[in-house]
């Protein structure tokens, strides 16, 4: 045991606590509340991947086999909003509970029931969302991105659970994020000055800015969407003097911030994994906070290249096909820095080590598809394509959620205390970098011959294509059950896990026992 | 820790004002965005305002072709469509074409026409002086109605707009429909 923990002995009855659900419902303490985020997510994440195999199903074959075009739409509709909404952002909330404290050496947030309240809004969230998929006629069906008329005119009445789900979900993550911008500002240990904070605290830093920043757009955005549906507003509506197309504008200022929400936290996990298992420090450290922080900022400037092909003068389309390229720059300096940290590094091949590499990797194709899609010229023939939909997929799953799991593997020793099935983890790493290849990778050429996205049936020629895809689709999903198995029996028992199980390793958070004790840093660590 | 406490609160204020601020914002950027169209061009509106007759000298020098669309939103079936599909006129040049709407519906409707233009940057060339489509249109069942529309071209349109299209939708407001219009129906019964 470390010291820190050891001086606060007399505090150990503030161990005990309510068991059984209350302990759950009432919890103010981040690791709870961070598992509770986790195994959230993880739940999202087989809910909305029961989705993508219904639709992996239908797409096998050309033809309508198993389910009806308004369903097919639902389950598309829904697949993006619970993946994106319920898998990954409450995935990062989870880890930045359970991780930013420990990382800066604070005894908890700095708004403890602020943080069970915006756990505990969630699931209502998506009991909302999922239950309207039972309503007469079906839940939503005007894809996540829920454009006006789809939204307005032509959307049936379960818009409106959609539209307060979607608030409920968004004041979740507004609260989440001022929870982790207070606590960095007020909670860091001292001596923990903000140029020596792990990467994994300055990117969710900046995230929680961005999430503070667009998440009320959001909000505007669906309340309108619901004021024109139910009560004569024209925001959308051209013959009251409203226009569809600023849906787009309003919908995409929100949105691609959104989409850097979801990949600047996995900017900080990779920042932590790879120096670990590369045993050498992290190369460039104060050139990523700056990467971080333009990229963060572009995310602002860029919003109409989703938006290409709505008749923009060619003015603002190079002004937006420039600034997105802009963006290749700060990301390739990360890319850059990973590669250099592991030049010459004493490199071993851990579990999150496999993971980090893949997402090096892959979500470098997906950051190479992004350049292609964001040339106005080119975008004309990839917009709305299984093109861009291999893109989000490339960065969202080898990206985002592939590094959820490199951080699992990384923290599930310190977060249980027991060490996982290593095995285990092998084959479920290997299982998903090849089924996840097999299942994006067509999805380019399906794209560039022209099959379109959100489609139940399609042209014969792309038959062979959608089957390889399926099957990988099938497989990825399949594996995933492996890591389900593997965090069960993990939290459940296993090898006793040190303080610091990997050599290499760097942080505060190495400092406490694992599994790390109900309360760590009451006193604050000193950093030197 | 009481000092913490006053500081948390204070930058959770900051920030709670910071997620009121963007929520505004966004209800901002609506009428942010109408004036940036209306300044632009940008996405091919036109002014819904009459614009003042031509003062311009007539450029004989050149001739710009406008073509015309017509076409009905979902619940309004009426007959929609302009008498001529294109004319070539010279910058400066003052002209009328006409539209015939005819409502074969046993109701009295109100319509109303939208007017876009492609390419958008065009809209800010286009002048019209008279056009119907700056008020609802009331049409009784069975009648049918000639609607003129007057422009002239700026002569300061740039070189390479040799072409461009204005298209209208027309909208059924007669749920909607103002006093004006409601009086005009019922002057023509």
């Amino acid at each position: 045991m470390s010291t820190v923990v050891d001086d606060h002995n007399h505090e150990a009855h503030h161990d005990h606590k309510p068991s059984g659900i209350t302990r759950w419902l009432f919890t103010t303490n981040h690791k709870d509340i961070g598992s509770m985020y986790l195994w959230f997510s993880l739940i999202m994440f087989f809910v909305g991947g029961a989705m993508a195999m219904v639709i992996r199903a239908e797409l096998f074959q050309p033809g309508l086999q198993l389910v009806e075009p308004q369903f097919f739409n639902q389950m598309t509709t829904v697949h993006g909003l619970v993946m994106i909404f319920g898998a990954v952002m409450p995935a990062f909330t989870g880890l930045a509970n359970w991780m930013v404290p420990m990382m800066i050496g604070a005894p908890d947030m700095a708004l403890p029931r602020m943080n069970n309240w915006s756990f505990w809004i969630l699931p209502f969230a998506f009991v909302i969302l999922l239950s309207s998929l039972f309503m007469e006629g079906g839940g939503p069906d005007f894809g996540w991105t829920f454009y006006a008329p789809l939204s307005t005119t032509y959307s049936n009445d379960s818009t409106a659970l959609f539209v307060f789900a979607v608030h409920i979900m968004g004041i979740s993550s507004i609260m989440g994020a001022i929870n982790v911008i207070v606590t960095i500002f007020n909670m860091r240990a001292p001596g923990m000055t903000y140029m020596k904070m792990p990467l994994f605290v300055w990117t969710w830093l900046i995230t929680a800015f961005l999430l503070i920043a667009v998440m009320p757009v959001l909000a505007g955005a669906v309340t309108m969407v619901l004021t024109d549906k139910y009560f004569g507003t024209s925001f959308f509506n051209a013959a009251g003097g409203g226009d569809p197309v600023m849906f787009q504008h309003i919908f995409w200022f929100f949105g691609h911030p959104e989409v850097y929400i979801m990949i600047l936290p996995s900017f900080g996990i990779i920042s932590a994994i790879i120096p670990t298992f590369s045993r050498k420090k992290l190369f460039g450290y104060s050139s990523m906070v700056y990467a971080t922080a333009s990229i963060a900022i572009l995310s602002f400037l860029v919003w109409a290249h989703h938006m290409f092909t709505t008749g923009m003068p060619v003015f603002a389309e190079l002004f937006f096909m420039y600034c997105t390229m802009l963006i290749a720059v700060p990301t390739g300096v990360k890319v850059f820095n990973w590669v250099a940290t592991m030049w010459r590094g004493a490199i071993s091949f851990e579990v999150p080590m496999l993971f980090a590499l893949a997402f090096v990797i892959l979500f470098t194709i997906g950051g190479f598809s992004g350049v292609m899609l964001a040339m106005t010229p080119v975008d004309f023939q990839y917009h709305d394509t299984y093109f861009v939909v291999a893109h989000f997929h490339y960065v969202l799953v080898t990206g985002a959620i592939f590094s959820v799991m490199a951080a699992s593997y990384y923290w599930l020793p310190k977060w249980t205390g027991h060490m996982y099935d290593t095995t285990l983890a092998r084959l479920h790493f290997w299982c998903s970098l090849i089924s996840v290849n097999v299942l994006f990778f067509p999805m380019h050429f399906a794209g560039l011959a022209g099959m379109p996205r959100r489609i139940p049936d399609y042209a014969v020629q792309f038959a062979d294509i959608n089957q390889i895809t399926s099957i990988g689709g099938f497989a990825f999903g399949l594996s995933q059950l492996i890591f389900l198995w593997l965090v069960i029996k993990c939290a459940r028992g296993g090898e006793k896990a040190a303080a610091k199980p990997w050599d290499g390793a760097e942080g505060l958070e190495w400092t406490v026992p694992s599994p790390a004790p109900y309360h760590t840093f009451e006193t604050p660590p000193k950093v030197e | 820790m009481s000092d913490k406490r006053a500081n948390n609160s204070k930058i959770v204020k900051r920030l709670l004002l910071t997620v009121a601020g963007m929520f505004a914002f966004g209800f901002a950027l609506v009428p942010l965005y109408n004036v940036f169209c209306e300044v632009t061009g940008f996405n091919g509106r036109t002014n819904n305002e009459p614009a003042a007759v031509s003062q311009h000298e007539v450029d004989k020098s050149r001739t710009v072709r406008v073509q015309f669309i017509t076409r009905t939103a979902q619940g309004i079936p009426w007959k929609f469509e302009p008498e001529i599909k294109e004319v070539r006129v010279h910058p400066g040049e003052v002209r009328v074409v006409n539209f015939l709407a005819a409502n074969p519906t046993p109701d009295d409707m109100v319509a109303q026409a939208i007017p876009s233009i492609a390419p958008a940057e065009a809209s800010l060339y286009l002048n019209k002086v008279e056009c119907f489509c700056f008020n609802q249109q009331p049409l009784a069942a069975g009648n049918d109605a000639k609607m003129p529309m007057q422009f002239y071209i700026d002569p300061d349109i740039p070189a390479h707009i040799t072409t461009f299209t204005l298209s209208y939708t027309l909208y059924d407001m007669t749920a909607n429909a103002t006093p004006e219009a409601l009086a005009l129906l019922e002057s023509t019964e």
